[in-house]
């Protein structure tokens, strides 16, 4: 309730244009020549020390990119990418790679201190938030921070830059990268394979429950700059993380592009949760500016009995194309995926999930909730598979979408295909609308017509809601309200 | 006191109330039948401030104040309560959170501190036992899968916690059983306070055994065409409406 009440009080504060992490940093950078060819791949390479397999890796995905074609199935409409006209590594100058906070730029320090995001673990432990949450902080192309290293290594677990690992646990990140997303597998992530920056990497050790939750922090602060981040994490048999992404970036008015490829690998018996609250800079209510999102998310549920479960809460980009998948290969395993994608203004998003059934008696669950205001369209596009070996394979897909005004779009697309006669799907979609008379009834009981829509939405939502760890539940709601400023009156 | 001086009010261009004067005084109950389509719904939704319905003469005065200019949470926070005939479901929303949520917005607005997490819970369940409302329902979503009856049960027990100055009841009694309709009349009831004033719309002479109207007003074609005394219910019981209807035309 104290949320419903945050979340009336952050809609009151806000304007209709204001986002609220469209600052701008004075950070000096280093950054790579304009453009995209072997060299600059070679020279992001270069940068980070890599090994000749990664650096071979890279040249091979970029070489296979030249002869792919941008997808042009989902439905949204944005003019050509100039993959020339972009920079494709982006790092703040005078951060090597993070070490000690107090070498970090205090510049950079004040940027996250400003999104809410601790990077000081005394002032963590002194009580800044209740939960103790370690962060990673990925600043343009390179992680400038990691907290509470040493107490998560006491647990074996490793959460470091995949630029670290890449030389810490070679084995790992050589076994793994790329093994969920094939470098082949789409052009973005073809892009991402070959001029991927930074982004975390995570390995819990067997049997392990993961002592806190991780979070990865983005933020693209960089004019004309791609951001390209790899995440990977592995939870070895019988272990248990939960992971947070958030990110941000500046109010500008070209649009930027962001381009990440995540890759989760669940053993035997282990369980990953991935939440993310993508804030991106939507653009303004004309449509000017935004974060091009087109990544590529993917699990798999490799063990028996293993069980990979993401939550989304989408509130910003001008474009989204992003399908969180599971790929349910052990026997047993389950897949989840909870949604709430908002769309106002001017913004387009197409997404939803994949489940691809391959073991026995694997049982995966959808529940979407698209929410369209002002002049957006919002497209749920989800995929049920169950192939020959996949018996008893069970989904249950659940499609809500709730219209805001008369100028917005939603549209349901699912795909479902059963080549094992035992699978079971189930499916259920909705679409309504906030009437008039819901409206009144509110306002009628004190509510102002923002409250009301507010509190209308959270109920639509909540189902959702109740998936995600508290802090950022509450993080979310607000987050809600904010995005659909200026949706009522 | 709520007073209306010759109303005059449409919806979609078409004219539903034609020149209604009306006025209830604190402390009274006012109760208002007359055939349907004459405009007693409509009625409420002007009188609380419903979006679209365009008041296009008149003036309506709550305790000396226009409030044709406030928009319905406005009048709500002045004091403005109606009990819908047909109430909304709010899905995902349970009953506590919807109640605190509009208690507090309504305080807030009044200037008042909000009421603390326990202070709230003590009262809803105290207002909730008085009309039978089980524990349960609070922690549904507000009105979904309620059975009519149960609806309009809500709709008094919102009415109790937000204690308005002037209240509406439009056809609070129709979908209650018998017991239902004696336990919500005593709920309202008890809710009769010289500093506070009801209009009851309804159709039953039954609800007004219950809840003893001071006044009577038979309303046609989006006028008040006859005043009385809680006799004239029984009268137009026995006899309908067509002693009065015609007058209106
Ligand atoms: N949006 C609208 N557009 C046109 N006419 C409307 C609209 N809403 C209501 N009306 C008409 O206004 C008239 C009055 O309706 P209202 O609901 O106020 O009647 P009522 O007295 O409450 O009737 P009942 O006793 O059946 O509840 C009816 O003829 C109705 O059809
Ligand atoms: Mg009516």
């Amino acid at each position: 309730m104290a949320a419903v009440q945050e979340t009336v009080d952050r809609v009151k504060s806000v304007d209709v244009d204001a986002y609220k992490y469209g600052f701008v940093s004075d950070i000096e950078s280093e950054k790579a020549p304009k453009g995209l060819n072997e060299d600059i791949v070679r020279f992001i390479s270069a940068k980070k020390n890599e090994p000749v397999w990664l650096t071979e890796w890279r040249l091979e995905a970029y070489r296979l990119w030249l002869t792919m074609r941008e997808p042009d199935w989902a439905r949204v409409s944005y003019p050509r990418i100039n993959y020339q006209d972009l920079y494709y590594y982006s790092a703040p100058k005078n951060s090597p790679g993070p070490k000690n906070l107090d070498e970090v730029d205090p510049e950079l320090l004040r940027t996250y201190e400003k999104l809410g995001i601790p990077l000081r673990e005394q002032e963590i432990l002194a009580g800044v938030q209740e939960r103790r949450v370690a962060v990673d902080a990925v600043f343009d192309s390179v992680s400038v921070a990691t907290t509470f290293k040493a107490e998560l290594a006491k647990a074996g677990v490793i959460f470091c830059p995949i630029s670290e690992a890449v030389h810490s646990h070679p084995e790992l990140v050589k076994k793994y990268l790329g093994s969920v997303v094939p470098v082949s597998d789409n052009y973005y992530a073809t892009l991402n394979s070959a001029v991927f920056s930074d982004g975390s990497f995570v390995y819990i050790p067997p049997g392990v429950r993961c002592p806190m939750e991780l979070s990865t922090y983005f933020r693209i602060n960089e004019q004309n700059t791609g951001q390209f981040e790899r995440t990977l994490i592995i939870a070895d048999k019988g272990s248990y993380v939960s992971y947070l992404e958030g990110c941000t970036a500046p109010k500008r008015d070209e649009n930027q592009l962001h381009a990440a490829v995540v890759e989760l690998i669940a053993l035997d018996d282990a369980e990953i949760k991935y939440s993310t609250v993508q804030n991106w800079y939507p653009g303004d209510s004309e449509g000017k500016g935004g974060i091009y999102n087109f990544v590529t998310k993917r699990g798999d549920c490799f063990g028996a009995r293993s069980k990979i479960s993401w939550t989304q809460v989408e509130t910003g980009s001008a474009i989204t194309w992003k399908y969180p998948s599971c790929i349910l290969r052990g026997d047993n395993s389950r897949g989840e995926f909870y949604s709430i994608a908002i769309s106002n203004g001017r913004q387009q998003v197409d997404s939803g999930t994949k489940m691809i059934h391959l073991g026995k008696n694997t049982t995966s669950r959808i529940i979407s909730k698209g929410i369209s205001a002002g002049r957006s369209n919002n497209t749920y596009r989800g995929q049920v598979l169950a192939q020959k070996r996949a018996s008893n394979a069970r989904n249950f897909t659940n499609c809500d979408s709730l219209l805001i005004g008369e100028t917005c779009g939603a549209h349901t697309i699912p795909y479902i295909e059963a080549k094992n006669a035992s699978a079971v799907f189930e499916h259920e979609a909705t679409t309504s609308k906030i009437s008039e008379d819901q409206l009144f009834y509110c306002m009628q009981r004190g509510l102002s017509a923002e409250e009301a829509t507010a509190l209308i939405v959270n109920g639509f939502v909540r189902d959702v809601l109740q998936q995600l760890p508290m802090e950022f539940a509450v993080e979310a709601q607000k987050l809600i309200s904010i995005s659909l400023e200026g949706s009522v009156g | 006191m709520i007073e209306i001086r010759n109303l005059h009010a449409e919806i979609d261009g078409k004219k539903i109330i034609n020149g209604l004067s009306l006025i209830v005084k604190d402390g009274e109950v006012a109760a208002i039948m007359g055939p349907n389509g004459s405009g007693k719904s409509t009625l409420s939704y002007v009188i609380s401030g419903r979006v679209g319905y365009e008041v296009t003469g008149g003036e309506i005065l709550l305790n000396g104040e226009s409030i044709l200019e406030m928009n319905a949470a406005e009048r709500a926070s002045k004091g403005v309560f109606l009990a819908f005939q047909y109430p909304l479901e709010i899905p995902g929303v349970t009953t506590m959170t919807f109640l605190k949520a509009c208690l507090n917005a309504q305080r807030k607005s009044r200037g008042e501190a909000e009421l603390t997490t326990p202070d709230f819970i003590k009262r809803v369940k105290t207002g909730a036992d008085k009309l039978g409302v089980p524990q349960e329902m609070l922690r549904r979503a507000l009105n979904v899968g309620f059975s009519g009856g149960e609806k309009k049960r809500m709709e008094v027990l919102q009415m109790s916690l937000l204690e308005p100055t002037f209240a509406i009841l439009d056809e609070t009694d129709s979908g209650l059983d018998i017991d239902a309709l004696r336990i919500v009349s005593e709920g309202v009831n008890a809710l009769r306070d010289p500093k506070r004033s009801f209009l009851v719309i309804t159709h039953y002479q039954r609800l007004l055994d219950y809840i003893v109207p001071d006044t009577v007003h038979v309303m046609s074609k989006g006028q008040i065409v006859k005043t009385g005394g809680k006799d004239l219910a029984l009268e137009l019981e026995a006899n309908g409406y067509r002693d009065y209807v015609g007058e209106a035309a």
